[in-house]
């Protein structure tokens, strides 16, 4: 540009940084109208919104019964007009689909157990809290023991409660939790392994992980219910939620050690001669500078495999553990609340909860990412 | 500041006690740092060293040059084993380096290396990338160790970098940073696989003047570069490897006059424009 006819140019004067020129307006509007194919298609959306969003609604809230006792009062012949959700249903069994059979007496346990957790998990969630070191021993140390303790008694002059009565969404949170907690630990453990230059490490691992892996959680649940007393020796009791959740815990892992494994392969080769050069051995060399760049990487099959996970627990129902869907069934069963939105009314319960803490959880994973990324900008 | 170290489980003065007997054997001057006796290695089927014999005194500065695929990079791999080889042996400050993993460790905390692609860990700041190790494998308190990093951060001029993340710092800054992570193992022995190899023509000037700041202090080097006006500058001796062999080793100023075999005098023909 400076040099049209010239073939030598050189700078006099400064050119200043100017702002960059205002945005374009927004052109969301005009995109979904421009053109009558895009008109059509936001009309089409539209249609399909409204169909699908106001009977849900109309369900939900407006033809609801909030309030009433027995089955009479959801069914549209005693109220006289169409009967949506029936949420006196949810109330009045509100307890055994939080607890199961827990003893009401003891019911506070559960609840401090929760709180212990709510209480310990909240400031390792925010970022900035201090003391994060701290906070993570005590939640992925002490709290598991601590609420072992408190559910199932025996000890400190709590009364013993058998794993029998468990139930309701203290399953599905006791088997999620633990097989969270000791799922991601396995499957790093598996991962490296699988990577080893020890040939039996690595044959150990890769057979642990395609068993697991090629086996369905299902089988996995019958197998460790019905199955394995028949091979042990008979005074070898083991409880029946413990052997579940072990069952749970090494088929997560299995699972995770590969999304671990991803993140381990994607660290370029340098990382590990850098942090060899500098006489950092191998398992400080995994855990300070591999470890924590690779499980950056794969947050989002981690946060995926969690998700999976918490909704997988409600296959317990077969091998008869009623977690919050079993307890939901049970109900089902009573004859006081047999009515024709009964079903309906208890999925659309369950639904919102394990869609709250499922989607809770993917929300925060997409906040540490961004978060992490932002630390870092690459 | 950095004389206090030597309380700390690195012994820096020759009268200081020493952490090992081996390592009490060697505290004289004129002795040697690097011996690499007969070294072979092969990539499967491909031998890229042959009967390398090299030997670096202490306080030495040797540059290796060669063409691509020569075997430069791996054989200063193998001083401090990050590659491991099939015959031969290395012995690093009076320290043969085995099979066994601890001694390896040992020898890696005596020998910095820098490398071309930085390999600077990015989850980390600068300040905590040069405090890792001191940290965790010299058992250094935060503290002390925090002191040593940004001394060498000074000395490397980028000591307000403290704590930006790698990725926010310019590729000369980025491998300066790793010269100071090197350095504050306060090793015996520097490596440097091609340091300038991966930065814009601009920025290599600033890295080499590092460099030659390490020299003019006595540090043992190993050099693998192309830039020969650092080599004339610092060299005691040039190394010219080829084919994985060893084709000429002489003195900078003869080597650039009069070098003796043909393959010098082709690469030199070609790399000096």
């Amino acid at each position: 540009m400076a040099a049209d006819a010239q073939s030598s140019y050189i700078r006099r004067a400064v050119v200043e940084p100017e702002p960059p020129p205002a945005a374009a307006p927004a052109r969301t509007r005009a995109r979904l109208f421009d053109g009558p194919f895009n008109t059509a298609l936001t009309l089409l959306s539209i249609v399909i919104v409204v169909a699908l969003a106001w009977p849900t609604v109309k369900f939900l809230f407006i033809d609801a019964v909030w309030t009433g006792s027995s089955r009479l009062d959801c069914l549209s012949e005693t109220v006289g007009r169409e009967v949506g959700a029936c949420w006196p249903f949810i109330k009045a069994k509100f307890t055994q689909f939080m607890y199961g059979f827990y003893p009401a007496s003891q019911q506070w346990r559960v609840d401090v157990t929760y709180a212990l957790g709510a209480i310990l998990l909240v400031p390792l969630l925010i970022p900035g809290v201090p003391w994060k070191g701290l906070n993570a021993i005590l939640f992925f140390g002490a709290f598991p023991l601590l609420a072992f303790f408190l559910l199932v008694g025996g000890v400190f002059g709590l009364p013993h409660v058998e794993t029998r009565v468990w139930g309701g969404l203290l399953v599905t949170l006791v088997i999620s939790f633990t097989g969270i907690i000791f799922s991601l630990p396995l499957g790093i453990l598996l991962a490296l392994g699988r990577r080893s230059h020890l040939p039996i490490v690595r044959t150990a691992s890769v057979i642990f992980i395609e068993f697991w892996r090629g086996v369905p959680l299902i089988t996995v649940l019958f197998f460790a219910t019905y199955m394995l007393p028949l091979f042990l020796p008979e005074d070898w009791r083991i409880d029946a939620l413990a052997r579940v959740l072990i069952g749970v815990v090494l088929f997560a892992g299995a699972y995770m050690a590969e999304v671990v494994r991803g993140g381990l392969q994607a660290i370029p080769r340098g990382q590990f001669e850098g942090a060899m050069a500098l006489g950092l051995g191998y398992w400080r060399m995994m855990g300070l500078v591999i470890l924590p760049q690779a499980l950056r990487l794969v947050i989002p099959g981690i946060v995926n495999s969690f998700i999976a996970l918490f909704k997988d627990t409600t296959l317990v129902l077969i091998v008869a553990i009623f977690d919050l869907l079993g307890q939901l069934r049970a109900a089902f069963a009573d004859p006081t609340w047999a009515t024709p939105v009964t079903l309906f009314t208890g999925f659309a319960f369950a639904g919102m909860i394990y869609f709250v803490v499922s989607f809770g959880m993917s929300r925060y994973a997409l906040f540490m990412e961004r978060r992490l990324s932002i630390e870092r900008s690459h | 500041m950095v004389e206090s170290l030597g309380k700390n489980g690195r012994k820096r003065t020759p009268n200081g006690p020493a952490r090992s007997a081996v390592l009490d054997m060697r505290t004289t001057k004129n002795e040697v740092a690097i011996e690499i006796i007969d070294l072979n290695k092969w990539f499967g089927a491909f031998h890229v060293l042959r009967d390398i014999d090299l030997k670096v005194m202490r306080g030495e500065r040797i540059v290796v040059c060669g063409p691509s695929g020569g075997g430069k990079s791996t054989l200063l791999r193998c001083i401090n084993r990050i590659e491991d080889w099939q015959r031969g042996r290395v012995i690093v400050d009076g320290t043969e380096l085995t099979e066994d993993l601890k001694t390896i460790d040992e020898v890696r905390g005596e020998v910095g290396m820098v490398f071309q692609q930085f390999n600077l860990f990015p989850h980390l700041t600068v300040l905590e990338n040069c405090t890792l190790a001191p940290i965790w494998v010299r058992k250094m308190p935060k503290v002390e160790a925090e002191e040593i990093a940004r001394h060498y951060l000074k000395r490397v001029r980028i000591p307000e970098q403290a704590d930006k993340y790698p990725a926010q710092l310019s590729g000369g800054q980025q491998q300066r940073v790793a010269i100071a992570r090197a350095l504050c193992m306060q090793p015996k022995i520097m490596l440097f696989d091609e340091p300038t190899s991966a930065l814009d023509p601009e920025m290599v000037k600033e890295v080499l003047d590092t460099m030659v700041g390490l020299a003019l202090d006595g540090m043992t080097m190993v050099v693998v570069s192309h830039e020969m006006g650092f080599a004339r500058q610092v060299a005691n001796r040039m190394v010219l490897l080829d084919d994985g062999q060893i084709v000429e080793v002489n003195e900078p100023a003869a080597f650039f006059s009069h070098p003796q075999h043909e393959r010098t005098k082709l690469f030199l023909s070609q790399i000096i424009r």
